[in-house]
């Protein structure tokens, strides 16, 4: 066994298939970035005014050929839509796989641990009260809202997730907790909330990709472009993190700093997320899972791949709740529920231990 | 690679949880560079706590100097390039290989190492591993490792920064005679090649004999004994800590340790 030229060989073999893993996660990532590339292609291709695949990518690139209700179809309510799925998509599922590491917990995302349902009550709020503040525009007003919500809620759960009391099964409780309360008390809202009002908060509880603005989608964009970098830069952090708390503050990482630093950015993903489309369930914990199973745990790969298939997922959503119900438009919340939640029970039942 | 020079010298530090104080003003005459050191002592003596203590992951109070460097004010990412600590858990439900695991310690923070090194870091996650003993595994997750296994690509996770000071909780407390054996070895020859200094805490007193050139018996968070193997663990000491009576001679490799019975509390 300890024959030099078989460990030389040995030892040579498992070099190269380290590097062949890393080859093969860079391909795998490019690959999701293409086939979400395909699903947005897809996306702006359906909807209930049957427009042939020609015609649209003649409404983007040369919309003198067609008539002006066709090109408003396709560059104001295809275009921004499809748009949203995507950069929905990948934040939600960023989110989730950083909540995922940070909590140490499987079951964590923004949705099955009440972040999202804390920031639509921010956001309720800022439409019922009419919240309003010097020199902010509306547009950011609401998901100012959301975001203030969203970290409160995920500061408690920080803390909860720390107190070795709770244990993982005790923070998933304590989520399931946060979502009656905040639904509750987005309930309450409703009950005083004018008409108006009303009808914008009841579009919440389905999660719908409809009021996608070319407005909403610069903001998103903006809190994508701005936590992206910083969440990269942490990977290497957030991979030793994985190995143990103690190891990896014994490799020199300052945890709390870390942690709240990952909070404030999964509480913006998800606050404006959430106050542009509603909660839309399960892609946050859908999405990091796909990728965790396909590449492992290295989040140099784990977290540009949980961005690309919750994009995917969402994207292929969207899609799917456009011709589910033929002449209908399904709120897209319901299909990623429909995906999601045997997702989620196949996590709780696989392994008692690994909860 | 350099051989490290500095000394370790602990005076007067305390530490412990929010509401108590473990360790209280212990003082340790400094400890050479190339110097492997056990801690032994009974349960809940404050070996573990004294060992994050060193490592920074427990506030403290005192002085804690290695060379002309005080760690104890030190912020952690600078201490990490001195100290590493490997805890007594092993890692769970981890997707994560032996190898990416080994390469994750060493890219955590900024190690002082030059060019060529930085540029081999697989190749040098790859050494560690086959010094451990786990080359054939390189390739494997963590989560499909025995918990042996697993202790061993710990510790690989802990050389490959080539600390200054290892700390190491309970090293050996998962592995079969043949690890044990082999790590010791392993342990004792790296702070020979580089004058790394070791700390372990280990429950087997014959095997911290044999493989120690200094043993501290912690009782209550306090020194109880501190020395050579053969003057530090003595009958005497062994009643007053462990209460147990106890028969100890000097043997063929090592120290001759008989326990004999439980003595009152």
């Amino acid at each position: 066994m300890n024959d030099p030229a078989t460990t030389g060989a040995a030892r040579a073999a498992a070099i190269a298939a380290y590097r062949q893993a890393v080859r093969r996660r860079v391909l795998i990532v490019a690959g999701m970035g293409v086939l979400c590339l395909f699903a947005f292609a897809l996306d702006i291709s359906t909807g209930p005014s049957a427009l042939p695949l020609a015609d649209v990518w003649a409404g983007l690139f040369s919309p003198d050929t067609l008539s002006a209700p066709q090109v408003t179809i396709i560059r104001d309510v295809r275009l921004p839509y499809a748009l949203m799925a995507i950069l929905v998509g990948a934040a939600l599922s960023l989110a989730g796989a950083e909540m995922q590491t940070i909590l140490n917990n499987p079951l964590a995302s923004p949705f099955t641990l009440g972040v999202s349902s804390a920031a639509s009550f921010g956001a309720a709020l800022a439409i019922v009260l009419g919240l309003s503040l010097p020199f902010i525009s509306a547009d950011w007003m609401v998901p100012l809202n959301a975001f203030v919500a969203a970290f409160a809620s995920v500061l408690l759960l920080e803390a909860l997730a720390r107190s070795r009391a709770a244990g993982v099964e005790g923070v998933v409780l304590f989520g399931i907790a946060l979502v009656f309360t905040f639904n509750a008390l987005v309930a309450l809202l409703q009950f005083v909330a004018s008409q108006e009002a009303l009808a914008q908060l009841v579009f919440w509880g389905m999660g719908s990709l409809g009021r996608a603005t070319w407005s909403n989608l610069s903001v998103l964009a903006v809190v994508l472009a701005v936590t992206v970098p910083f969440s990269l830069r942490s990977a290497h952090a957030m991979t030793a993190l994985r190995l143990g708390e103690d190891r990896a503050r014994s490799f020199g990482i300052d945890i709390a700093r870390l942690r709240i630093l990952s909070l404030l950015r999964i509480s913006a993903l998800a606050a404006t997320a959430v106050a542009f489309v509603g909660t839309i369930g399960f892609i946050g914990l859908v999405g990091p899972h796909i990728a965790r199973l396909m590449l492992g745990e290295d989040h140099r790969f784990l977290l540009p791949a949980s961005m690309l298939t919750g994009a995917l997922v969402m994207s292929l959503a969207s899609v799917a709740s456009k011709i589910m119900v033929p002449g209908a438009l399904l709120p897209v919340g319901i299909v990623t529920s429909m995906i999601g939640v045997p997702v989620f029970l196949f996590l709780i039942m696989r392994k008692p231990e690994r909860v | 690679m350099e051989r490290y020079g500095e000394s370790l010298s602990i005076a007067g530090l305390s530490t412990g949880y929010r509401d108590r104080r473990i360790v209280q003003g212990l003082t340790l005459p400094a400890v050479a560079p190339g110097t492997v050191l056990s801690l032994i002592g009974p349960n809940a003596a404050g070996k573990t706590t004294l060992l994050r203590a060193l490592a920074g992951l427990l506030a403290a109070e005192g002085s804690v100097r290695l060379g002309d460097r005080d760690l104890v004010g030190m912020a952690l990412e600078s201490r990490a390039r001195l100290v590493t600590y490997m805890p007594q858990s092993l890692p769970q439900r981890v997707a994560l290989t032996v190898l990416e695991a080994v390469i994750g310690a060493e890219r955590a923070s900024a190690v002082d190492r030059d060019e060529a090194d930085r540029l081999a870091i697989v190749e040098r996650a790859m050494d560690v591993i086959e010094r451990v003993g786990i080359g054939h595994l390189a390739m494997t997750g963590l989560d499909h490792l025995s918990g042996g296994q697993r202790q061993l690509a710990s510790l690989a996770q802990a050389l490959v920064r080539t600390p200054r000071v290892l700390l190491l909780d309970e090293p050996i407390s998962a592995l079969d005679l043949h690890y044990q054996l082999k790590v010791m070895k392993l342990v004792h020859a790296l702070s020979r090649e580089r004058g790394m200094i070791v700390i372990m805490v280990l429950h087997d007193l014959a095997i911290a004999a044999r493989w120690s050139d200094r043993v501290v018996v912690l009782s209550n968070g306090a020194v109880a004994a501190d020395g050579p193997p053969a003057e530090a663990i003595s009958a005497e000491v062994l009643a007053q800590v462990y209460k147990v009576a106890a028969r100890v001679a000097p043997g063929p490799s090592g120290l001759q340790i008989d326990i004999e019975d439980t003595l009152p509390l």
